[in-house]
């Protein structure tokens, strides 16, 4: 007979061979965890870029030893070429935005953590989900190969500009297959996070357990979902813009390069094409794709203060209105990034007001957060204080935000690096700290370990203080007209800067080495850590602390479990403690009530 | 602050139509409110029919992305050429047309096929061949309007007119090859006796989009070009 009913999730049998269950893994937390090495991977090595560039800002003609490994004619003797510099600034850029920011907090921990929370036994179409981190593989190996091949990576910069980025190697090193390889890049990328949003939809949609209406799922598992919305709308608009870039390059069409270009005394041969073009299809992915990286991060540290503050925030659902009008503006804000670029002055009006608009989502959540701290007994750990360092750092970055929102400030700051300083701390920085939040918090479900906390103090300290001495002094460096994307400051007025920049380097080396005690915490406590004293270490109330530690195969070992609370219930009387898990029927007080 | 629903939940039989799905939130459901059963309906919509339109969400967007880039492109230059469209497309046209209402039928048959009614249905998967057979025919034609308009000079790069022309039908053929795939693989199921009425409905919608989609490309390729 046939089969009539039932979903189309396709609840695969347990692997058994290596490859299957590590490798080429259909379950969503290998899926998760991959995502996450890939992320951390992708992380050292965008670090590692970064010093090479602070080193070359701070000490101009200081050879830095092995930067000629990575490029022969790049780097001569050590030292680094202009367009070398470029090319690094390129691919940090790149590396970090896409593979670590859009990948971690997203990818890595929604992947693990999105169907246990909405209590599913796993992502719909596992095989979807398979291939979307394979292709999102495929795509930092084939972003990688750009060094290696012809001569080096493209030097762009992630915005990857037109005409630049169309006119082939006419422009530069890498300005002809290091594009292509670009461009082919993230075109793959898009595809795995089209598959992952679709997942990612169809999961908090569809396969929510019995009881688990919209408004009891955790705050996470919102963010998760309204970023995946957001992914879905950005990444099909970016990757018709890498389609038309690749065939301006291999196929002589001319979709974004202009009649009668000269470069580098170089006739092109294209016609007629939208330089402004390339910009349009861009930021249409561009800014959401910085709300991409940053809201997942707002649910997560939403998320660990709640459970280590013992009580819900202010408004549940304050919050989430205020994530999803983050992601409906985040679409109607991105012309403000071609302020500079000669368009109508009227529609620099129009991206002007919903760029002040959009940061009254984003004030409410914070003011949410921090009135909701007020008064509480918070749990002094190492996730809830990266989650205290995620509000300030998206805080002290966000309220640059304000003046640059304006055309007449932004066209003297545009290309300084006040913008630099702006969007590391409000974008970058901030969501590293949700990255570092979440894994101090979610290791012991993922590993079945504890991390060690005093390492983990430690780690924060380093990074918040390393964080602010590096950040904070580039607003300062804006404001006294340093120009960014620039290789070296030989200009007079630029010479008095150049003890700032060298404080910045140092700044980011001590950083960045501070960065190794994470590293060192995260492997040792992977294998030899304590192991955790139940399921329930943090005593947290959402579904994925009701199962075992680390989760079985099918999350919740055969069972369904029945949703029964809303996703915070701390500060009342149960059998357990000063909480109730959402999968608990027990009946219990308010604090208020008892009395 | 802290409110519960003290009683295991109830199904709500009126809004459960298919009492098959069981063990999910159903996202029809927007109100928390605790106590009020709506929370606890045991329907949901299978994943695939979400799933469907999420697909379809994201081709619109693509295809609106090239639509702008069309639009801004001719009007940026004067080097836009116009040329006639093979007239070719307009038989492919009815072909893709031809194929949404075999579709249809097959659907029709195979539900009826899958309800039980064996006897009155004697072969449930013979409008899906047509249809498949169509959707292949569709795609040879576009091929032969590809040879066309290379018979007429005009290539990838000859012209942005023609430019978008190759890319626009190259990608919607694309599309409808993942149809295809679509079809054969419901084609594989019907065989076994495994098929899933919601994974026929999914294939069919993403068919008819995919005729839809054309129906819009041909007056936007008529328009513009």
């Amino acid at each position: 007979m046939h089969d009539m009913s039932g979903h189309a999730v396709q609840h695969h049998a347990p692997p058994t061979s290596f490859i299957r269950k590590h490798v080429f893994s259909l379950d969503h937390k290998v899926i998760g965890k991959q995502y996450y090495a890939l992320a951390l991977v992708a992380a050292l090595t965008g670090m590692v870029l970064s010093w090479f560039m602070r080193i070359h800002l701070a000490w101009n003609s200081a050879p830095i030893p092995g930067l000629q490994l990575l490029s022969k004619t790049g780097a001569p003797g050590g030292v680094m070429t202009p367009e070398f510099y470029l090319q690094l600034m390129t691919m940090h850029g790149t590396i970090m935005v896409f593979f670590v920011l859009t990948t971690a907090p997203f990818a890595a921990f929604g992947n693990f953590f999105l169907p246990i929370q909405v209590g599913a036994e796993d992502m719909p179409f596992p095989r979807f989900n398979m291939m979307s981190f394979w292709v999102t593989f495929s795509a930092f190996l084939v972003l990688m190969s750009s060094f290696i091949l012809g001569d080096g990576p493209t030097l762009g910069g992630w915005t990857q500009y037109a005409p630049l980025n169309a006119v082939g190697s006419a422009a530069g090193p890498g300005q002809g297959l290091g594009v292509v390889l670009w461009m082919a890049s993230i075109g793959l990328f898009c595809v795995g996070q089209l598959l992952g949003s679709l997942n990612f939809i169809t999961t908090t949609l569809d396969l929510r357990v019995k009881g688990m209406s919209l408004m009891r799922l955790p705050l996470s598992a919102w963010a998760w979902f309204i970023t995946s919305c957001m992914g879905l709308t950005a990444f099909a608009v970016l990757m018709p813009g890498c389609i038309l870039a690749i065939l301006d390059h291999v196929a002589g069409t001319s979709f974004f390069v202009a009649s009668n270009l000269v470069v580098n005394d170089q006739v092109q041969p294209h016609s007629g094409g939208s330089t402004l073009l390339w910009q349009h299809l861009f930021w249409f992915f561009g800014h959401p794709e910085v709300y991409i990286a940053i809201v997942p991060g707002l649910g997560i540290v939403s998320h660990i203060l709640i459970t280590n503050m013992r009580k819900p925030m202010l408004s549940h659902r304050t919050l989430i209105y205020s994530f999803g009008a983050l992601a409906v503006l985040s679409y109607m804000v991105y012309g403000h990034h071609m302020f500079v670029s000669g368009m109508n002055p009227y529609s620099s009006l129009a991206f002007s007001f919903p760029t002040l608009v959009i940061t009254i989502p984003s004030t409410i959540i914070v003011l949410v957060q921090v009135f909701s701290l007020y008064g509480s007994k918070l749990r002094i750990n190492s996730a809830s204080l990266f989650s205290l360092g995620f509000i300030s750092m998206f805080v002290a970055g966000g309220v640059s935000g304000f003046f640059l929102a304006q055309p007449s400030i932004d066209i003297m700051l545009h290309a300084t690096y006040f913008v630099v300083g702006h969007f590391h701390m409000v974008m970058g920085v901030a969501a590293m700290f949700g990255i570092f939040a979440g894994t101090y918090f979610w290791f012991p479900k993922m590993t079945g370990r504890m991390m060690n906390e005093t390492l983990g103090k430690v780690h924060f300290w380093c990074s918040f203080v390393g964080a602010y001495c590096i950040f904070m002094p580039f607003h300062y460096l804006g404001m006294a007209g340093n120009v960014r994307r620039y290789a070296s400051f030989v200009d007079d007025y630029l010479q008095p800067l150049i003890p700032v920049h060298r404080f910045i380097t140092v700044a980011a080396l001590l950083t960045g080495a501070a960065q190794l005690i994470f590293l060192y915490n995260l492997i040792h406590s992977r294998f030899w850590g304590a192991l955790p004293p139940n399921d329930n270490p943090w005593e947290a109330t959402s579904l994925e602390w009701s199962t075992a530690t680390p989760p079985p195969f099918d999350n919740f070992g055969g069972k369904h479990p029945v949703v029964y609370h809303d996703p915070y219930q701390y500060g009342v009387q149960s059998s357990v403690g000063d909480y109730v898990m959402q999968a608990s029927p027990e009946q219990v007080k308010t604090e208020d009530e008892e009395k | 602050m802290a409110t519960t629903i003290h009683e295991p939940p109830q199904i709500d039989s009126r809004r459960s139509p298919e009492p098959g799905h069981s063990g999910n939130g159903g996202w029809r459901n927007m109100v928390p409110a605790d106590g009020d059963l709506r929370v606890t309906l045991d329907y949901s919509p299978p994943p695939s029919s979400t799933a469907i339109f999420v697909v379809m969400f994201a081709v619109i967007m693509m295809f609106a992305a090239f639509t702008s880039a069309l639009i801004v492109r001719k009007g940026s230059s004067l080097d836009w050429q116009s040329f006639t469209l093979p007239s070719i497309l307009y038989i492919n046209t009815f072909v893709l047309v031809a194929s949404s209402l075999t579709l249809e039928i097959a659907r029709r048959r195979v539900a009826v096929f899958m309800g039980g009614l064996k006897s009155r249905v004697e072969s449930p998967a013979r409008w899906l061949y047509v249809t498949l057979f169509l959707g292949l025919l569709f795609v040879a034609g576009q091929y032969v309007a590809w040879l066309q308009l290379r018979s007429e000079g005009l290539y990838l790069a000859t012209n942005p007119s023609s430019s978008f022309f190759y890319l626009l039908t190259a990608l919607h053929a694309l599309h409808v090859l993942g149809g295809l795939g679509g079809l054969i693989y419901v084609l594989r199921k019907l065989s076994k006796s495994v098929l899933r009425r919601n994974q026929l409905v999914a294939t069919a919608r993403y068919w008819h989009f995919m005729g839809i989609l054309w129906l819009y490309l041909l007056l936007l390729l008529w328009m513009k070009l």
